[in-house]
């Protein structure tokens, strides 16, 4: 079992990597020498404080980008080419199907996501010299952008299983975009009243709460980051993934291939 | 123990938008498979062939109905690991090369590493395909994609096997290859299911046929059985151009070509044609019992359930 998931994943970041999907390290490199450079000019504190936001920031929406636009495909683009046939007539069950597409895509995206981040800390080298302790706050930021991508990757994966490539990357970004405002919902959820109090509650508990995430503009301010905040983030992206996850299985698993 | 048992397995697809209409692409399905035969599975496009060997292999869910295979109930994952499927117009992931692809079949298939690396090269070749290895699928042929689909169901060395429409997309020699490696695989004592509509293949090949029309099952047995249901005819042979007013006086269907002489008669009449012959010195060469052919009866057979089904309705 624990083999197969393993080279089920290994497929798919190969595939990945194959569709050159890590040509956006590219892209990157250029958005973020050119920030640099640009900014070379303005004192050091700023260069800093814009190297930082603007790094992890990039960082954050190319592999929430590649997230959704590998994702979405990753089951129905096999049920619509039928790749899936001489998979599944083998000792695959279906579940182990998704855990190992999961697995790939994650894989993927931490790859992806180191060498961005040697990127922004090699920036971040060129605009102050050295580096200081609290740079390391960065890791922590790090860390939790990849909790986000975990969600989003399950997410993805979740409307893969019943829709199709084009629905699924709306309803994908649609709630990455929700869940970066899940706080304010909240909020507003408390001000509400009566049955719309439930629903706007109950919305703005399910959709994923992606502002809990943004340590970014706060560790470029070098604000240290709660430890408290580290154990709850990294729990409710665990089970949030999860929990998406187990959706997508009991949706497949039950699903005719065409 | 049958090598496969399809006890009354039937699908009926929801369609339409709204998913209201539904279309019924196979009626409850009854079929014993023997272990080590090669069983074919006729039936004009549309029949239900593809949808049977779907359910099979777990990848469409049943309205109602279960099979067993090898022993095993038909999901159960224990039985995957020793059957092969090659689907019909099968299509790869296109960014591995034919000897990646297998490799990652036989991993999935659980062939141990050692084995594997062997295993690959040799179906590699035995397919034909041993030049190409190195060749991403996406620069394949249809032909080329279907003889690694032939690689990809025989890899495991399965006990098992299943072909939908298995000549589809190749040539002459590849037809060829595919009848002698089924021949093979019967040999080795495994058991071949695969359906088709080029009957003069099943003909060759197989030991019992099943025939499906309109996702219903509308006839079974050995090709001997099915074929020789007949006239109670023979055909005889002998040299020369000449005809005896005796054997025409018989009410003999005669051809003449070349140096041959073809009649065909009634069974009981094969002595009185056989003395003629000796007395009027002709030479002999054969006596054939006429057989209908395969494509008789299925004709035949989908011809008389139209008419039936015509008046039903
Ligand atoms: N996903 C589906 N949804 C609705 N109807 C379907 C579906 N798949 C197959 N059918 C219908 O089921 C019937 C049987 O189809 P099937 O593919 O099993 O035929 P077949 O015998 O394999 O034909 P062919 O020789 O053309 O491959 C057809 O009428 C087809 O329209
Ligand atoms: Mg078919």
């Amino acid at each position: 079992m624990k083999g197969r998931i393993a080279y089920i994943a290994s497929n798919t970041f190969r595939e990945a990597v194959r569709d050159r999907v890590l040509y956006n390290l590219i892209a990157f490199a250029l958005l973020l020498s050119g920030a640099a450079i640009l900014v070379g000019q303005i004192s050091i504190e700023i260069e800093k404080l814009v190297v930082i936001n603007l790094g992890l920031t990039a960082v954050s929406l190319f592999g929430v980008v590649i997230a959704i636009f590998i994702g979405i495909g990753l089951v129905s683009k096999e049920i619509e080419k039928r790749t899936l046939y001489t998979v599944l007539s083998r000792p695959v069950r279906r579940w182990e199907f998704i855990v190992g597409k999961f697995f790939g895509l994650a894989g993927t995206l931490v790859v992806n996501t180191f060498f961005m981040a040697v990127g922004v800390f090699g920036a971040l080298f060129y605009v102050s010299h050295k580096f200081v302790r609290a740079d390391a706050l960065i890791l922590v930021a790090l860390y939790f952008i990849i909790l986000e991508f975990l969600i989003i990757c399950s997410l993805s994966l979740l409307f893969s299983s019943f829709s199709s490539p084009l629905l699924s990357a709306v309803f994908a970004f649609s709630l990455f975009v929700i869940g970066s405002f899940a706080e304010d919902l909240r909020n507003f959820a408390g001000m509400a009243h009566g049955i719309s109090r439930w629903l706007a509650t109950g919305a703005a508990y399910l959709v994923p709460n992606f502002s809990a995430f943004n340590v970014i503009s706060s560790i470029a301010h070098e604000q240290p980051v709660a430890s408290q905040l580290v154990v709850q983030n990294t729990l409710y992206a665990l089970f949030y993934a999860t929990m998406a996850l187990s959706g997508a299985v009991l949706i497949f698993e039950r699903r005719d291939l065409k | 123990m049958p090598a496969i048992e399809i006890l009354g397995l039937e699908k009926t697809y929801s369609v339409g938008f709204w998913r209201k209409h539904t279309k019924r692409a196979l009626h409850p399905l009854h079929l014993t498979v023997e272990d080590g035969e090669i069983f074919g599975f006729l039936g004009p496009n549309g029949a239900g062939k593809t949808t049977t060997l779907k359910l099979l292999m777990g990848l469409v869910f049943p309205t109602a109905g279960s099979a067993r295979i090898l022993d095993h109930e038909w999901t159960d994952p224990v039985v995957k690991a020793q059957i092969g499927f090659l689907p019909e117009q099968p299509y790869f992931y296109d960014h591995l090369t034919a000897h990646e692809l297998l490799e990652y079949y036989g991993q999935l298939s659980g062939v141990p590493a050692k084995q594997r690396k062997v295993r690959v090269d040799e179906v590699l070749h035995q397919v034909g395909l041993r030049d190409v290895r190195g060749v991403q699928l996406r620069k394949f042929s249809k032909g080329m994609l279907q003889r690694v689909g032939i690689g990809q169901a025989i890899l495991h060395n399965p006990k098992l096997v299943f072909f939908d429409e298995p000549m589809s997309g190749l040539d002459p020699m590849g037809r060829r290859e595919v009848r002698d490696l089924m021949e093979e695989l019967k040999h080795k004592g495994k058991t071949v299911f695969f359906s088709t509509h080029i009957l003069s293949d099943a003909e060759a090949l197989c030991d019992r046929v099943a025939i499906v029309h309109k996702g219903e099952l509308r006839g079974i047995g050995a090709i001997e059985d099915l074929t020789s249901s007949v006239q109670g005819k023979v055909e005889m042979v002998w040299q020369g151009s000449l005809v005896p007013a005796s054997i025409k006086a018989l009410g003999a269907e005669i051809h003449v070509s070349g140096d041959r002489v073809r009649a065909i008669i009634d069974e009981n009449q094969q002595d009185a044609v056989i003395d003629i012959l000796r007395r009027e010195r002709q030479r002999l060469i054969a006596v054939i019992p006429v057989r209908t052919s395969l494509e008789t009866y299925f004709v035949e057979k989908l011809r008389r359930s139209e008419t039936t089904a015509g008046r039903t309705a």
